[in-house]
């Protein structure tokens, strides 16, 4: 329950995001810019990413972000850059190592299983099983239907 | 066997009410953050001292356990930590390091000035740079520093009475400080 | 006084309800008709005493009672009065209130409209709702009291936060809350199926449009939210999976399958156990997320005063609610023998199916939002799980699932046929390939998912369209027939065309979003932009001053080629009380895209930061979600729910009628 839902409470002014003054003149830099932003958490407003984020913070790390490219970083280096100094909470996107491993393979692994319960569960029913309603049967739980009232 | 399944989602919700119950145990957080520079190098700084006199930088950290801490003028919660650190400094004589966060010096200044200046050297890191490198989410924050200059403890928020008698001052006392 | 009356009220609602969930109970184990008579009337009278309480809150509202903390902390006399009305449920307690209200409103509607059941069972299911009342009455008589008073009355209130200060806060909170609860009637229905140890095509039949009624609800709820959020954000993004957003995602998610699994309990007498389990958790997803929102276990945007006390209270709530069901259901379900013998390829398979892939995604989405807490509470690594992990995961999920829903409705029950079905659905093949190289062509290569999501919707609304044409006998038979046909077709049959008809809408309309066109450029006045193939030119801005704000207020003339299309007025409004300010923007949609144009702050040199972005079909996610809310509301209206009721008070005897579709 969510109610107030959509309560931005942490976005104090909600036009939020990359300012024009922060962007890099070349557009393939920018967009790789924009890309990693994307997935960086602000720290600060917890849920958005520093891409959509107003917040001080987030235009601190966007010019990090920007600085690294510029200098030659790959993108996983200017996304490390980041990670160093605020560790893997910044990544929206988790690593993928043993202590996320249920998390990324959870759902694939519970989808085989479904399947597989489900299937086992399409065979082995009970062969005995009665026959859909015909119209008398159908009578007759109506006529029970009626004894409980 | 056919029981067992159906105990399986009153077992995982149980499970899951645990996890619930731990969650609420009282002081724990979940906004606080670990920081990822435990245990690492301080990050390279120069900054200007807000005496005006030169400036300072990740040498003056080094040589003997001190504790940076990240303030500014602007922020309320400073001011909550600040006789604590004013003790720190006056009754157990910690070597405080001040870096003033996104601050005008002037502001810095009348600070110490109407409140007290715990601190043995104050740089000014006035576009947020420094905080950067250090993890800084948030002001106040402070870190404690080993006599190699690797950072080896955060705090996050204003200082507790609390957590200077019982954490950070039994961590300085181990690293063989003051 | 009116509070002093309005807390009174919520006082006897609680002693109200403590009967109500007690006496029908025992008198449906003593088949004692008098007593099981009683829920009936506890459930009215609960729902009108609510109704005062929520009424008392209100008028202290309008009238800015400032002796209410609750209204001191949300009100001020400046705001406008549907803010003032709205505000009643901006904030924990009032929020609190609107939730047992509504549930007090579905026990009513339980109460009034389900004469057709037997006595024993309505007994039942009122007392379940009664329970779930009590729990939640004392949680807002203990820790979330609206109603209480201020030792010292002050001048004026805190007012509203002004990103709430939004007609969308009148709207999307009712229908939420109307969803989550809605769904506490299916958990009612379930539980006391469950005491009975009876679950037959007569128990599906009653629970479904309970169930369709609150999906309809959540599902406007959760477009709204989202509507809200995509015209207030200032960069148009309508979707965060943030867990507040999932918590509502997940009940849905189940809902559904719900829905859809109860028409195999009534058509065909199976995954009865399975059905009472989706019911239960469909309801305790709703509990958990209340939980989750209101303890501070999780960090959201979406931010509530949180304590403790409130959170330890609702968990040993969900501890009772859910605990207490799940274990009914551990003792109880074993003994629901499923009879309905079918093929894996068939309706039925088709249902499974949708029911296998439902539960995974939501199964998902569970993990996605719990799995930082359990982590942490393991003492491992801190992690978010943020959009990239849920377009990894349950997106994928959710492909084969609009495949086999354009497939699963051609299937005949008990054994179907899949090639025919597929041959008959060539024009969705059609359809597909065409949109597919349509998307290529037009956005000249452009992302691979996107163009692999407009062929789906194309695959989807072309296969329901074309199962639609082929059940009325559109094009085989003479016009005439063919409307005959539609008219006699069931309602819900119709409801099932458009709802999933809907889903194709709201797909295109996700998988679009690929294709925006944004410029953001610091403008002069008189300077221009130029998006997609618009051009904007800032004219003027201009101070302006609302009841409790002064805004900058725009003006945008957007013209494409020589031709005008429109003046527009994005604001940026300044609230003085909150020192807060939020973005107005202006929206410009002709149903295929939207031009969304937001005003962002001016430099030292007068010049305007504008964001503009060019959204190509992003209308039709809401569009989508409202054709599918439809759908669910046209099947609703089924003569059948009401039909079998009549005569089956009437005659006693008579014959369920044939089950359509």
């Amino acid at each position: 329950m969510r109610p107030l839902i959509l309560l931005f409470l942490l976005l104090a002014s909600p036009v939020g995001a990359v300012e024009p003054a922060e962007r890099l003149a070349d557009p393939a830099l920018e967009s790789r810019a924009r890309g990693i932003s994307a997935e960086l958490r602000c720290l600060v407003c917890q849920n958005e990413s520093i891409d959509e984020s107003h917040a001080d913070l987030a235009h601190d790390i966007r010019v990090l972000v920007r600085e690294r490219l510029l200098a030659g970083d790959s993108d996983t280096a200017a996304t490390g850059a980041v990670v160093a100094r605020y560790g893997d909470f910044v990544l929206l996107r988790p690593p993928m190592k043993p202590a996320t491993w249920p998390l990324w393979f959870g759902p694939l692994a519970l989808l085989i299983v479904g399947a597989g319960c489900s299937l086992l569960w399409l065979r082995h029913r009970p062969q005995a099983a009665p026959a859909p309603l015909d119209d008398a049967e159908r009578k007759a739980l109506e006529t029970l239907l009626r004894e409980d009232m | 066997m056919r029981r067992l399944l159906y105990l399986a989602p009153v077992g995982l919700f149980l499970v899951l009410a645990g996890y619930f119950a731990f969650s609420l145990r009282p002081g724990y957080d979940p906004h606080t953050l670990p920081s990822a520079m435990i245990d690492k190098e301080a990050p390279v700084f120069e900054l200007a001292r807000l005496a005006g006199n030169g400036t300072i930088g990740r040498e003056a950290l080094k040589g003997h356990p001190v504790v940076v801490n990240f303030f500014a003028s602007w922020c309320v919660p400073c001011r909550v930590e600040h006789p604590l650190l004013m003790r720190l400094a006056q009754r157990e004589h910690i070597p405080l390091i001040g870096i003033a966060y996104k601050d005008k010096p002037a502001d810095s200044a009348r600070l110490l000035a109407q409140f007290g200046d715990p601190y043995r050297d104050v740089g000014m890191d006035r576009d947020g740079r420094t905080g950067l490198d250090f993890g800084v989410y948030g002001v106040p924050e402070t870190y404690v520093i080993d006599a190699t200059g690797h950072i080896r403890k955060r705090f996050v928020g204003p200082l507790s009475a609390e957590a200077v008698d019982h954490e950070l001052l039994p961590l300085l006392r181990t690293l063989g400080g003051s | 006084m009116f509070v002093e009356l309005g807390h009174f009220c919520l006082i006897l609602a609680l002693f109200v309800t403590v009967v109500q969930s007690t006496v029908p109970i025992i008198g449906a184990a003593r088949r004692h008709l008098g007593w099981m008579a009683v829920g009936r009337t506890c459930a009215l009278a609960a729902f009108l005493l609510i109704g005062c309480a929520m009424a008392a809150l209100m008028h202290a509202y309008i009238v800015s009672d400032f002796s209410v903390i609750n209204v001191i902390e949300n009100s001020h006399t400046d705001k406008p009065l549907l803010y003032k009305i709205s505000g009643v449920w901006g904030n924990h307690e009032g929020s609190m209130l609107l939730w047992v209200f509504m549930l007090s409103l579905c026990a009513a509607a339980v109460a009034v409209f389900s004469a057709n059941l037997p006595p024993a069972l309505r007994a039942r299911v009122l007392a379940v709702q009664g329970m779930i009342g009590v729990g939640f009455l004392l949680f807002i008589l203990f820790t979330s009291n609206p109603f209480l008073r201020a030792a010292t009355p002050p001048a004026n209130g805190h007012g509203l936060n002004p990103v709430l200060q939004d007609p969308g806060l009148a709207f999307h909170p009712p229908f939420l809350y109307l969803g989550y609860v809605g769904f506490s009637v299916a958990f009612a229905f379930a539980v006391a199926a469950l005491i009975e140890g009876k679950v037959d095509a007569a128990w599906a039949r009653w629970v479904r449009p309970w169930t369709l009624a609150s999906w309809c609800a959540l599902t406007i709820g959760i477009a709204m939210g989202s509507w809200w959020a995509y015209y207030t954000l200032g960069w148009g993004g309508w979707w965060f999976w943030d867990p507040v957003e999932n918590a509502s995602f997940m009940p849905w998610l189940v809902g559904t399958a719900l829905i859809h699994s109860s028409i195999v309990v009534e058509k065909r007498d199976t995954l009865k156990s399975w059905t009472i389990l989706l019911a239960i958790i469909t309801f305790s997803l709703s509990l958990v997320g209340t939980f989750l929102v209101r303890s501070g276990v999780l960090t959201s945007v979406h931010a509530f005063a949180t304590d403790p006390a409130r959170g330890t209270f609702i968990l040993l709530l969900l501890l009772a609610a859910i605990g207490g069901s799940l274990t009914l259901y551990a003792v109880r379900a074993p003994s629901l023998q499923g009879g309905g013998l079918f093929a894996p390829v068939s309706r039925e398979g088709a249902l499974v199916l949708n029911n296998l892939l439902l539960s995974c995604g939501c199964a998902t989405v569970f993990l996605g939002t719990l799995y930082p807490l359990f982590l942490d509470a393991m003492n491992g690594p801190k992690l978010s799980v943020g959009f990239p992990f849920f377009n990894r995961t349950f997106v994928p999920l959710m492909v084969p699932m609009i495949i086999a829903l354009g497939i699963g409705p051609m299937l005949a029950w008990k054994r179907g046929d899949l090639l025919g079905a597929m041959q008959r659905l060539w024009v969705a093949f059609v359809a597909a390939a065409l949109a597919a190289l349509i998307a290529y062509y037009v956005t000249t290569g452009g992302p691979v998912f996107a163009i692999i999501g407009l062929a789906l919707a194309a695959w989807l609304g072309a296969a329901v369209i074309a199962e639609w044409t082929e059940r009325i006998g559109l094009f085989r038979m003479p016009l005439t027939a063919s409307l005959r046909r539609a008219i006699h077709l069931p309602r819900a049959a119709h409801g099932m065309t458009a709802a999933h008809f809907g889903m194709a809408v709201f797909v295109a309309g996700v998988s679009a979003s690929a294709f925006d066109r944004e410029a953001i450029e610091v403008v002069p006045l008189g300077g221009r932009l130029q998006v997609a193939s618009y051009t904007l030119e800032l004219q003027s801005v201009d101070p302006v001053t609302g009841p409790n704000y002064r805004a900058e207020r725009a003006t945008i003339r957007i013209t494409k080629g020589s031709e005008e299309i429109t003046i527009v007025h994005p604001e940026r409004r300044f609230f003085t009380l909150q020192q807060q300010t939020t973005s107005e923007t202006s929206i410009r949609t002709n149903f295929l895209a939207d031009l969304y144009v937001a005003l962002g702050e001016a430099d030292a040199a007068g010049k305007w930061t504008i964001r503009a972005y060019y959204k190509p079909l992003v209308p039709w996610i809401w569009i989508g979600a409202v054709i599918m809310a439809f759908g669910g509301a046209v099947s609703l209206s089924d003569r059948r729910w009401r039909v079998g009721v009549a005569q089956r008070r009437r005659l006693g005897s008579a014959v369920l009628p044939a089950a359509g579709e």
